[in-house]
């Protein structure tokens, strides 16, 4: 059972934190120029976190004991190469998921 | 043609719609997983409301539950949302001018569909000022976080797990690669997306969740690196 002290604790702590996080920049530094070498870095800040974010959880999901899991890996794939070639976000999302209860029926 | 804010505020709408695809089924997994750690839906939803942050909400009640020290709880969760910092950044050349009360709810409502959605678009809206973009932005949250809230609460008191066979827990991973696979134009991004990958998996050991943080910065630094070199080679300045 989780001690309410520490949930309580952990929900304002995570809040605060969480919305300092997300104004440090936007609201210190306002429409203050920042130099072009920054704006360079900041170009490639979503195609950066977000697939550090996601390759873990593609390549060693938890839902398969944290094992390589072909159904998940090819789901990955299929939305890869469908957002790849359509450049469209709901159409990759529907082919990921169509694939992936695909993979999972066929090699369930 | 300039497009007014109300206009961009519907388009950031209409965009923002199909993430509850997403969104509802993760959120609902999270009333879930929160009531079978034991809170009620009043603690769950807090959690949501709060916190607003799906990946570092798992992290934390993931961690509560091992008997984690507090502050370790804390600080994981905190290393997981550091991205939110690194989008801050990102959207501040587009946001920066608007009041510090709209920036402060930019500030809040910053996760990352609005943020995907939002950087997309400014950067194929060059013509848009501020007050199209914070609308935009505006837009794009209306139907999410709403939804974030309430299937919170629909989840906590559903209680029962969703059948396994769901696959839910690979919702999010397929949403986030839909949502990079139409970033990746240029050779710069696909640079800056295959180092991260590469890093973070090789950095998946380290504690603190601190291997996603030094892969993106690792990604960002070599899509910025690409780009200076092939600006040099068409000789175009960047």
């Amino acid at each position: 059972m989780i001690d309410r002290v520490d949930l309580w604790l952990t929900i304002i702590a995570l809040g605060l934190g969480s919305f300092g996080l997300r104004f440090v920049f936007l609201g210190i530094i306002g429409d203050r120029a920042l130099p072009e070498w920054v704006l360079r870095h900041l170009r490639y800040t979503a195609v950066a976190v977000l697939p550090a974010l996601v390759a873990p959880l593609v390549v060693w999901p938890q839902a398969a004991g944290g094992e390589p899991d072909p159904a998940r890996m090819g789901a990955a794939i299929v939305a890869l190469v469908v957002g790849l070639t359509t450049g469209r976000v709901i159409a990759a999302i529907l082919a990921g998921f169509a694939a992936l209860y695909g993979f999972l029926w066929l090699l369930g | 043609m300039t497009t007014t804010p109300q206009a961009a505020y519907w388009q950031g709408f209409r965009d923002g719609l199909p993430f509850l695809l997403v969104i509802m089924p993760f959120s609902v997994l999270f009333g879930v997983v929160a009531t079978e750690a034991g809170l009620n839906v009043l603690e769950a939803l807090t959690f949501s409301v709060v916190v607003i942050a799906g990946a570092a909400q798992f992290t934390a009640l993931h961690l509560l539950q091992n008997d984690t020290p507090t502050l370790i709880v804390i600080l994981s969760a905190l290393a997981v949302n550091l991205r939110m910092a690194m989008y801050s950044a990102s959207l501040t050349p587009h946001l920066g001018a608007a009041p510090i009360w709209q920036r402060a709810l930019v500030a809040y409502f910053t996760v990352d569909q609005s943020y995907a959605l939002s950087i997309v678009t400014f950067d194929k809206r060059k013509d848009w000022g501020v007050a199209q973009k914070v609308a935009y932005f505006f837009g794009t949250v209306t139907p999410i976080c709403p939804m974030w809230y309430l299937m919170t609460i629909v989840g906590a008191l559903i209680g029962s797990t969703i059948p396994p066979e769901f696959a839910l827990d690979f919702a999010l991973p397929i949403t986030f690669i839909a949502m990079i696979a139409p970033m990746l134009r240029s050779v710069p991004h696909l640079i800056a997306a295959g180092a991260s990958v590469t890093g973070s998996l090789l950095l998946a050991g380290l504690p603190l969740n601190m291997g996603l943080l030094l892969a993106a910065v690792i990604g960002m630094a070599a899509g910025a690196q690409a780009e200076v070199w092939m600006s040099r080679k068409t000789g175009e300045t960047a």
